[in-house]
């Protein structure tokens, strides 16, 4: 009888990249759905219209590459980047914005990088940064959580989703009577006003730990990043190094002078720490390779989130954090290469 | 220096850990083949050259008579597995990496089995002196049966001190259980194998190494050993993870120490052996049989009952299917060894050698394969799962690069050379790339690479070497010229002026 000789090994375990990808979006849809609670409709609107620029983004740069375009629209991981991005973005935000950045995201941070896998920042990102810093006033201006005592008109669905098309607001609303800053950067400017923590987190704003609303969110997204350590799409070093980071720096600072300095429970549930320490920072392609060389790269992020919170002069510093420590990836795969047997003992 | 040895080392970090599927294998004892029809026995059965056959068609052999000999360092004699006629000495499909063509003798059987008289006597082995009982190991033709082939006398004739002798049955490959059932159900000839090894290589201690796996084993050797007593055996359990068994590996995880880059476990005082080996040596010494069967492993979901079977050396790859109850469906795939270094076989007519150790009929996607072969090979994403799983410490992700951009020094320094093969690095990749093959490719130009290098240094010297005395004749000529201008006139030139001045003398005179 005669046998196909295809090389080995012949065995395979299952995982592979439009799994990965997969599985990713689905830790990341309990959180959606918590952003849409207390947001409204406007986060999902902003995963759909970034999703469907990348896609639209992929399709455009892969034809000019030359590549195959059904291989890699179907490996998903263009709509992990374009959700991640859109859950940094307000929820009120004109869809031209959100397309600006995907395709900023896509087309220049992962393309012209090579596409796929060779891109050094994190393109979710790189895109994000472009935005704020082109948009600074629209990137600002979030909704307040929809939670019974905070003094706040919901705009309804459809409200919304007209703002988000064609940008015109109902008669007598306007933006700026809409939206409110987040806690953070409430935090922020009120400090720099001289008000202690404890005076500014009198604002009906402010939860138990971080901003109210956003408190759940950021334990809805470590539950869906815990699912993604026990599935081992993800392995804990990243996540645990820079909360660990994060949260060394912020009792370092609460330690010399607690009226000046947000407590680490609110640096830990606020903003979008979680999402960056689970699904964010975690982005392979970006990463260090290494244990070692991942809990560096964790640790800088969770170090320069806080160096930026408190001292910069953005509200969060997540974005920034990740795209210096992606320019140190090299460097720190360089430092922290595994030792090969039999020749480094 | 005291030498300490894990007898429960820690789980390694490195690895994969596959579904072992050896229980399908495991349930029955072992069973022993008939003499085959006729059996094919390549005469490349070890790591060196080929042997040279000594007998020739037409030739009547009986069961253990020399047939081949060994011809260089690393070779190994080849004997009869049957007792019958030499019916040709000719190129045949055998069980190899690239699928080639080998001289191969094939014997068609008598049925009788007979033994060849002269056997070498089998003394008692520990009232030879070493030395003797390595040369009589090499007259047996016993070489490692983990798969490597080598010499075993050879390897026991290595000079260097030895402080343990490391007996591997740790057999982590998926499927592959003939050295757990040999050490369920033989734990004592292993032993006695042991002991004898130990007499050959000059060492006192000796550390069995069994997977976390193989209870029954364990349980069998323990046993064994209550009954030998010898306290100069011990049980190591290995943890269950491939390839926490491979050579170096064992090592590692036992002694705490590595094998340097490019050389052996004896630099560094350890003989590894398998237990197939050991088996073999104390079955020699026993019965006087040479190496002429081993037990293979003949597994899979495309064979109806798996079972481990202990068949002549050249037995065809199909009378081992039939003896395991035929096929079941029809396989994907023949493998030769396990799922993750095993070679895909063209054809079920192959003959075993000594280094087959399992035999894989898989159905169709029994292996993921085909699933794998419907995912199109995706870039690197740089997940780093490789870089975790790689046993030697290498980055196959950044490997791979360097292979691309066929970059000798970045593959020297990133350690191509040290790869195993192992294909844990393929095992896990997300994308499906396949870092294996192409490692293995990039291996094999490295070395002609090399090759090449060493000749053209030789060129350059020969070229270096005619240059300079080419360069000397040319200073010689100058030297010559620069005489000449300088003046200085040889006696040559002045016998010819002279000459000339005479006859033109002569000229004057004879004119009227
Ligand atoms: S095949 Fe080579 S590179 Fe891949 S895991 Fe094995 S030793 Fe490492
Ligand atoms: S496992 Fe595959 S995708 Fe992941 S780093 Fe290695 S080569 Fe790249």
């Amino acid at each position: 009888m005669k046998f196909s000789t295809a090389t080995g090994p012949h065995w395979r375990a299952a995982d592979n990249v439009p799994a990965i990808m997969r599985q990713v979006l689905y830790a990341l849809t309990p959180a959606l759905l918590m952003y849409t609670w207390f947001f409204g409709i406007g986060v999902l609107l902003n995963c759909l219209i970034a999703s469907a620029a990348a896609l639209a983004t992929e399709a455009v740069a892969l034809k000019l590459r030359h590549r195959s375009i059904e291989v890699f629209l179907t490996d998903y991981s263009v709509v992990v980047a374009a959700v991640l991005l859109a859950l940094a973005l307000p929820p009120l935000t004109p869809w031209w914005i959100t397309v600006t950045g995907t395709v900023f995201a896509i087309g220049f941070a992962k393309h012209l990088y090579g596409g796929l896998g060779y891109n050094i920042f994190n393109p979710a990102m790189a895109g994000y940064v472009v935005l704020l810093i082109s948009f600074p006033e629209e990137m600002t201006r979030w909704l307040p959580p929809d939670i019974g005592d905070i003094d706040y008109q919901p705009l309804s669905w459809l409200q919304s989703i007209q703002y988000t098309l064609t940008g015109s607001l109902p008669d007598a609303l306007t933006l700026d009577a809409l939206t409110r800053a987040t806690p953070l950067d409430t935090m922020k400017t009120e400090l720099s006003r001289m008000l202690t923590v404890d005076e500014i987190r009198a604002s009906p704003l402010f939860g138990d730990f971080g901003g109210r609303g956003w408190e759940w969110i950021n334990n809805v997204i470590a539950l869906g990043g815990i699912w993604l350590l026990y599935k081992k799409v993800i392995r804990w070093h990243i996540p645990v190094a820079m909360l660990t980071g994060l949260l060394g720096m912020a009792t370092l600072g609460y330690l010399i002078d607690p009226a000046t300095h947000a407590s680490p429970g609110f640096h830990l549930f606020s903003g979008g720490t979680m999402l960056c320490a689970f699904f964010i920072a975690t982005d392979p392609v970006t990463a260090a390779a290494s244990n070692r060389g991942k809990i560096f790269y964790g640790a800088g992020i969770g170090i320069l989130t806080y160096a930026i919170r408190a001292w910069g002069s953005y509200p969060d510093g997540i974005a920034f954090a990740v795209l210096l420590m992606n320019m140190t990836v090299p460097m720190i795969d360089r430092m922290t290469k595994p030792a090969i047997y039999g020749r480094d003992p | 220096m005291l030498h300490t040895y894990n007898l429960q080392p820690r789980r390694p970090s490195w690895g994969i850990r596959a579904e072992a599927r050896k229980a399908e294998s495991t349930g029955h004892a072992i069973v022993i083949a008939p003499p085959p029809r006729e059996v094919a026995i390549s005469l490349n059965q070890s790591a060196g050259r080929p042997a040279v056959p000594i007998v020739e068609p037409g030739e009547k052999v009986s069961t253990g008579q020399p047939v081949a000999r060994a011809t260089a360092p690393g070779s190994a004699d080849i004997h009869a597995s049957i007792s019958g006629l030499v019916v040709a000495v000719e190129e045949r499909l055998v069980f190899s990496a690239h699928h080639s063509m080998e001289t191969a003798i094939v014997i068609r059987g008598d049925g009788t089995d007979e033994d060849f008289t002269p056997h070498p006597v089998a003394n008692d082995p520990m009232s030879m002196t070493p030395a003797e009982i390595r040369q009589t190991i090499a007259g047996a033709g016993i070489v490692g049966l983990g798969g490597a082939m080598f010499p075993t006398a050879e390897k026991l004739s290595c000079g260097a001190r030895i402080h343990a002798l490391i007996l591997n049955g740790v057999e982590c490959e998926p499927y592959i259980s003939c050295d757990e059932v040999l050490l369920r159900y033989r734990a004592a000839r292993v032993l006695r194998g042991a002991q004898i090894l130990m007499r050959a290589a000059g060492t006192q201690r000796c550390i069995v190494a069994v997977e976390t796996d193989m209870p029954e084993a364990r349980v069998a050797v323990h046993e064994a050993l209550e009954t030998l007593n010898d306290d100069r055996i011990d049980v190591s359990q290995v943890t269950a993870k491939y390839p926490s068994g491979g050579e170096r590996q064992v090592l590692e995880l036992i002694t705490g120490r590595q094998v340097p880059s490019g050389g052996l476990p004896q630099d560094i005082g350890y003989l590894c052996q398998n237990v197939g080996t050991a088996a073999a040596v104390a079955d020699f010494f026993a019965t006087g049989r040479p190496l002429i069967s081993r037990i293979v492993t003949v597994t899979g979901q495309g064979v109806s009952r798996p079972v481990n079977i202990e068949a002549r050396i050249g037995t065809p790859i199909a009378e081992l299917i039939a003896m395991a109850g035929g096929y079941r469906g029809t396989p994907a795939k023949l493998i030769a060894g396990g799922p993750m270094m095993g070679i895909a076989l063209p054809d079920d007519g192959i003959p075993i050698s000594k280094a087959n150790n399992c035999i894989i009929a898989a159905a169709p996607g029994e292996l993921m394969e085909t699933a794998a072969e419907h995912q199109p090979e995706l870039p690197c994403i740089r997940c780093s799962e490789c870089l975790q799983a790689c046993p030697a410490g290498l980055q196959p992700q950044e490997l791979l690069v360097a292979c691309r951009q066929q970059d000798r020094q970045a593959l020297e320094s990133l350690g191509l050379p040290d790869c195993l093969e192992c294909g844990c690095c393929d095992y896990v990749c997300p994308s499906a790339i396949p870092l294996t093959a192409r490692f293995s490719l990039a291996k094999i130009g490295f070395r002609q690479a090399q090759l090449e290098e060493r000749r053209a240094l030789h060129a350059r010297q020969r070229f270096e070497a005619r240059e300079a005395r080419l360069q000397q004749q040319a200073v010689q000529r100058e030297h010559e010229l620069q005489e000449q201008s300088a003046g200085v006139v040889s006696d040559s030139q002045i016998d010819a002026v002279m000459a000339r001045v005479a006859r033109d003398k002569n000229a004057d005179t004879e004119k009227p």
